[in-house]
């Protein structure tokens, strides 16, 4: 819970640029561990945040196939990522390509 | 090879290793290959020959933290045995053996060397120190162990591909 109200100013941010009166964005966590990608969650919406954790010692990427995000993730670290565009998005890791997942970003 | 032998002869003396001599090999198998990481980038020139290195130095002193931290929370002392020992004598040989060579040469033959390095280790992991681990946290390491460096082996194969 900690995590999610550090990330609330930049959600907050994001939602005054958005047009319209759509519900505000959501940040979503896939957590990275024992060299897998965690469950990425499914109601993903464009305008949402994913939190990419990094719980290994090892650096990891989050990277898209289609290169629309290439997150490099330290060891340890979290990044976070606006998605804009809907669509299906596989991803691997670039230093560890057996590393897989794909997320799904709905209008 | 040599791991997988000296591993069954260890497995003959009673039932495998234990897990004090399976922290010493798996430990000596990862300062083996950090070693091997640092030649390389003291030699190589290649652009994808160094950044393969660097990620075996990285992630290979990463578990070998893990291990030691482990090995410390269970008040185990990793114990020298006839595989770790043949190990290191066998990276010794080959570390001298790379010396001697300079650039598409060194790295041809640092990767051809990374890929049956990790092909051995991974063996090894696989079919002995993992089923012979008797503690739960050193078994789950050990098999985060073999994921990451069947990541490696893959790696190393396809580099090694490249620069054919
Ligand atoms: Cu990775």
């Amino acid at each position: 819970m900690r995590l999610a109200r550090a990330s609330l100013p930049a959600v907050a941010a994001l939602a005054l640029l958005l047009p319209g009166n759509g519900p505000p964005p959501r940040t979503h966590i896939v957590m990275i561990e024992q060299m897998h990608f965690g469950t990425v969650p499914s109601d993903i919406k464009v305008g949402d945040v994913v939190r990419w954790e990094n719980r290994d010692l090892f650096r990891h990427s989050a990277t898209a196939r289609d290169r629309s995000f290439d997150v490099d993730l330290p060891a340890g670290a979290s990044r976070t990522m606006v998605l804009r565009k809907a669509g299906a998005f596989a991803f691997y890791c670039k230093f560890h390509p057996g590393m897989t997942g794909s997320v799904t970003v709905r209008q | 090879m040599l791991l997988v032998t000296a591993a069954a002869a260890a497995s003959q003396q009673g039932g495998g290793p234990n897990d004090a001599q399976i922290a010493h090999i798996a430990y000596t198998a990862g300062e083996i290959d950090v070693a091997a990481g640092r030649q390389a980038l003291a030699k190589s020139h290649n652009r994808t020959v160094r950044a393969f290195a660097q990620e075996m130095v990285r992630d290979h002193a990463a578990v070998n933290e893990q291990a030691l931290a482990l090995v410390k929370r269970l008040g185990v002392t990793p114990e020298a045995n006839p595989t770790s020992t043949a190990l290191s004598a066998a990276a010794e040989t080959k570390h001298a053996e790379l010396s001697h060579l300079n650039g598409a040469a060194f790295d041809r033959a640092y990767v051809t060397n990374e890929v049956a390095y990790h092909r051995t280790v991974n063996g090894a992991l696989r079919d002995t120190l993992i089923p012979s681990a008797q503690n739960g946290e050193l078994k789950s390491l050990l098999q985060t162990g073999l994921t990451l460096f069947s990541e490696h082996q893959a790696h190393a194969e396809h580099l090694a591909m490249s620069l054919k």
